[in-house]
């Protein structure tokens, strides 16, 4: 029985994007960015983390204000999230998409891993010493939750269709483009507002530092010494919707999806990596592409030893030794459930300019790794970007993107 | 694009209630309702050294799914499947925040791995071999519609069989206090997208702006209210008496779903 989307998808439009990062507020910062070859990774120094690790810090996430109707979603994630809205109009944009389109006919869907969880690690230094009760001022729902990211935005955007967020750890908000598709599909919407929004907390800093999954150095993907991944945060977003009669050339399609389960491990990847290879064979099926129609390949890449070793040996098996990919997690580290969206937006960034990021930081690729690894950048035309997005519990998602023309 | 798909396999747990066969005879009024903790298990079909790690919310999610795949009489590794949960393992998330709060701040890594909110959806993949796409939702009270509406447009547009798993468990002190969710309930259902020799019922879903149904038995309802994966209690109870009429389950602010259910047999 095969696996993932089993029929060709219609494809829909990126109608306006953007992306905020370590290595950028909005496209502009981002793409100067890659173009130098410059990473974001900095010596962890956030909040009172004492691990000695690299994290991929948003500067200024702390300063950003929500308007006041929605102040008891203030968090870091939402502020981040506000802060990503700002940049590239995209605020505007989705404005304007109200005049097309009926409010109660736009989704949202968001991924997310940990959404506003840093609230609740604080709010548990501050328990009552007598009670253990938590500060009268934490509000769970609106930072907590998973949903809280969703919910601040169709708020602060007063859409009014269907909505969730999508919570599968590092394939969170690659899986988003999934949900947005069936349901414009299914004729339930005509657009969505879709993203992934993680922000930088102690679960994740300690929790894969337990795991000796984090590296004391930046990382490096696909290197013969990579120890591990760096941790970043961001909040990417796209506006889809069907796309209509004049495309202009530049403009970005989706299209396709693929998912699949390893059914392997809870922490680790399959060695072999069967479930990638699923994912990607059926985003290029619901695409109606061959392998070799793809010129980029945005890997999942996050440095861990596993993953690479898997995630070669999948690339391998569908597009073979000569495909260039690479993966931006050394310039923006691992940003887990914001993954997915920030590179869709990486990838439609090397659609619209004909680029395809080198990976920064590694020096030495790993000889056992059979996969083409790109270290410098690269200028040609791409016509199509697959990128891929795998997380704990064996989850995978691979995205394609086109040109209109 | 009609949203509609054959309902032919039902899981339910909750506070005095077993499993669907309980649950069905206490909705169509058969039984009387007497509530009672939620009783879980540690899930058999698990590999023993996942099994150890598994807390209430994997205990839930898998006792449901496993109930209504069997009850489908599918073999689960060929189902695509949508979890919905409104807030994840509870216990877990306590403890981490607990032990972040230390001096010392170590954490166990396997509390780290179980704390993904698709936690539930990776140990039922690695139990069953089920190697189709997972998805894995939460949102907030709407989460058990938000799970519907995404595994009926999975069915109707991709015309996969799918388990739809809706599971919620409660948070211990102090996030209690802040979300009182009192225990443990979850649902799953098997869709399909055609008729099925066992096939249940055919259900088909829009999304209206009508008043949600409620139960009539109070304490039925004090539980539809107080655990959002018991928000379809109603169409359960419309699926129990084996009855063709439309149910109308809260969603988010004042949208709403109707199920509109006709029985196969």
């Amino acid at each position: 029985m095969s696996a993932g989307t089993p029929s060709a998808m219609r494809p829909l439009l990126l109608k306006s994007f953007t992306a905020t990062s370590c290595i950028g507020l909005g496209l502009e910062q981002t793409f100067e960015s890659l173009r130098a070859q410059r990473s974001g990774l900095k010596s962890c120094k956030f909040e009172t983390v004492d691990i000695d690790t690299h994290i991929g810090e948003v500067p200024g996430v702390d300063a950003v204000r929500l308007p006041a109707e929605q102040s008891r979603f203030d968090c870091r994630n939402n502020r981040l999230a506000e802060l990503a809205l700002r940049q590239d109009g995209f605020l505007e944009a989705v404005e304007r998409a109200t005049g097309r389109w009926s409010r109660r006919r736009i989704g949202v869907f968001i991924g997310t891993s940990t959404a506003g969880i840093l609230q609740t690690e604080l709010a548990y230094r501050e328990r009552d010493r007598v009670t253990g009760a938590l500060p009268a001022s934490f509000e769970y729902s609106a930072t907590h939750n998973s949903f809280s990211v969703a919910d601040y935005l169709r708020q602060r955007l007063h859409l009014e269709g269907p909505a969730a967020a999508v919570s599968c750890a590092c394939a969170s908000s690659a899986k988003v483009f999934g949900s947005a598709r069936r349901m414009i599909e299914a004729g339930i919407i005509d657009a969505a507002l879709i993203g992934g929004v993680d922000s930088l907390c102690l679960t994740t800093l300690y929790g894969f530092h337990s795991l000796q999954l984090s590296s004391p150095l930046p990382c490096r993907p696909f290197d013969v010494a990579r120890d591990g991944i760096s941790i970043g945060e961001a909040a990417a977003f796209a506006f889809l919707e069907r796309p209509s009669a004049e495309l202009e050339s530049d403009d970005v399609l989706l299209l396709g999806v693929g998912e699949s389960s390893d059914a392997y491990h809870m922490s680790a990847p399959h060695p072999e990596g069967h479930g990638a290879r699923r994912a990607m064979q059926a985003a290029l099926r619901a695409a109606g592409l061959d392998p070799g129609a793809i010129d980029y390949i945005n890997l999942h890449g996050t440095g861990t030893p596993s993953n690479d070793r898997s995630e070669s040996h999948a690339v391998t098996s569908v597009f073979g030794p000569t495909t260039p990919g690479s993966s931006t997690k050394g310039a923006t580290g691992h940003t887990l459930g914001a993954a997915g969206a920030l590179e869709a937006v990486i990838s439609a960034i090397a659609l619209r300019n004909g680029f395809m990021p080198g990976g920064v930081h590694t020096t030495q690729i790993d000889p056992t790794l059979t996969a083409f690894y790109l270290r410098e950048n690269r200028r040609a035309p791409v016509s199509h970007v697959l990128s891929n997005s795998f997380g704990f519990g064996g989850t995978n998602c691979s995205l394609i993107f086109g040109r209109a023309g | 694009m009609t949203l509609s798909a054959y309902i032919s396999g039902i899981g339910v747990l909750g506070p005095g209630l077993a499993n669907w066969h309980e649950a069905a005879a206490v909705l169509s009024g058969r039984s009387a309702y007497s509530p009672a903790r939620t009783v879980l298990h540690t899930p058999a079909l698990l590999p023993p050294a996942e099994r150890r790690r598994t807390g209430r919310v994997v205990k839930l999610a898998l006792a449901v799914a496993l109930e209504a795949s069997s009850h489908a009489n599918v073999n689960p590794a060929h189902l695509a499947s949508v979890f919905s949960s409104s807030g994840g393992d509870g216990h877990n998330c306590h403890e981490l925040c607990r032990a972040l709060a230390l001096e010392n701040r170590e954490i166990s890594p396997t509390r780290f791995a179980n704390s993904v909110h698709n936690a539930a959806a990776g140990y039922w993949s690695i139990a069953t071999g089920a190697k189709l796409e997972s998805n894995v939702l939460c949102a907030f009270d709407a989460s058990f519609c938000a799970g519907l509406l995404e595994a009926m447009t999975q069915v109707a547009v991709d015309g996969e069989s799918l388990l739809l798993v809706a599971y919620d468990t409660e948070y211990p002190e102090p996030i209690h206090a802040k979300r009182p969710v009192p225990d443990a309930f979850g649902t799953a259902l098997v869709l399909t997208p055609e008729r099925k020799l066992d096939s249940l019922a055919r259900i088909e879903v829009t999304l209206e702006d009508d008043p949600p149904d409620t139960m009539s038995d109070p304490v039925l309802e004090s539980l539809r209210l107080s655990i959002p994966a018991a928000r379809g209690l109603p169409l359960l109870g419309q699926l129990a008496r084996s009855q063709a009429g439309r149910t109308v389950l809260e969603y988010l602010d004042v949208s709403r779903i109707v199920v509109q259910v006709e029985p196969c047999i």
